[in-house]
């Protein structure tokens, strides 16, 4: 195969980095409503640890992207 | 069809340069970042012109978006963070206001460019090692080594606490720009939908509706990005700033 090919393909694949993201983020978010429907009057505490829970898993996902990008115009 | 990456070159609006012998000159990008600037410089100081002890629509709007930033810089930095809220409170106001500027259609989103994301990030990367070197000398080191850590688990701890320090700017910056980029995309994707339905002949051209009703929820969805990602940028700072201050 030519290069050219095989740098879009390099590119796809590396966006399945962001499964894993995505399964993060769905546990993140699950357990946050998990917690607050146990215990609705923790929300206001829970809720910055869950935005810095995803912000910490989203950054998975950034290097997933940004290697993609760097792939595509490598 | 247009490219949906389109909207984000950055070109110069005249030609002729500001210093001449140089290529510095004045882009669409520079300009929406000073009329932001400037919007916000005026529309603050008007919100709270009178000081008023029961404050009106304007100055509680202000008074609230302050109150967000200060209970959430003395969540997480503490008391000692007292001195940082001014900045951070304009950071937040800065990019909350590009975001949301750049969901004005025909308008120029400053924040997708990585440039602008990363020049914050880094000057709040740079202000974490001095701010913490000045506090705490040499023990501002002791960040890398968290405390009670049995000492071999330490030979893999550090280098990996060295490295996830020095990828914070870098991810800190690409989270804003990326978000902004990619939600634009799809935006102008979709819209590029409906066009192509309209082009259509005959009933398929009733077609466009489904795109429009998507078109009209990732719009909103983008405003709530919007906000949320200007959120996640200064919480994450005042996380970082908390570190410099408070160490572990």
């Amino acid at each position: 195969m030519e290069m050219e090919v095989l740098k879009f393909i390099g590119a796809g694949l590396a966006a399945f980095g962001m499964i894993g993201a995505g399964i993060g983020l769905g546990n993140v978010f699950g357990s946050y409503f998990n917690a607050v429907a146990r215990q609705p009057s923790m929300e206001k505490a829970l809720s910055k640890y869950l935005f810095m829970g995803f912000a910490l898993v989203e950054a998975i996902a950034i290097l997933a992207f940004v290697l993609g990008i760097l792939l595509m115009n490598a | 069809m247009a490219n949906p990456l389109e909207q984000f070159v950055v070109k110069p609006l005249s030609e002729t340069p500001i210093i001449p012998g140089t290529e510095i000159m004045l882009t669409n990008q520079a300009v929406w970042m000073f009329g932001v600037t400037l919007f916000l410089g005026f529309f603050l100081a008007f919100g709270v012109r009178k000081k008023a002890l029961v404050p009106g629509r304007l100055q509680a709007f202000i008074e609230m978006t302050y109150g967000l930033v200060e209970t959430l810089s003395k969540d997480i930095i503490g008391p000692k963070g007292k001195k940082m809220i001014p900045t951070i409170f304009a950071l937040y106001m800065f990019i909350t206001t590009l975001n949301l500027a750049g969901m004005i259609p025909g308008s120029y989103t400053a924040t997708s460019q990585i440039i602008t994301t990363a020049i914050m990030a880094l000057t709040v990367f740079f202000s974490v090692i001095i701010i913490g070197l000045l506090k705490h000398g040499l023990k501002f080191f002791g960040l890398f080594a968290p405390a009670g850590v049995p000492l071999p688990l330490l030979f893999i701890l550090v280098p990996l606490e060295i490295v996830s320090f020095f990828i914070r700017p870098f991810t800190h910056a690409v989270r804003l720009a990326a978000n902004m980029m990619a939600g634009h995309i799809a935006l102008k994707v979709f819209a590029s939908f409906v066009l192509g339905f309209m082009a259509m002949e005959g009933v398929a051209s009733f077609g466009a509706v489904l795109p429009f009703a998507g078109l009209f929820g990732i719009t909103v969805l983008e405003v709530v990005v919007a906000l949320l990602q200007a959120y996640i940028f200064t919480l994450l700072t005042c996380v970082y700033l908390s570190d410099a201050v408070n160490l572990h």
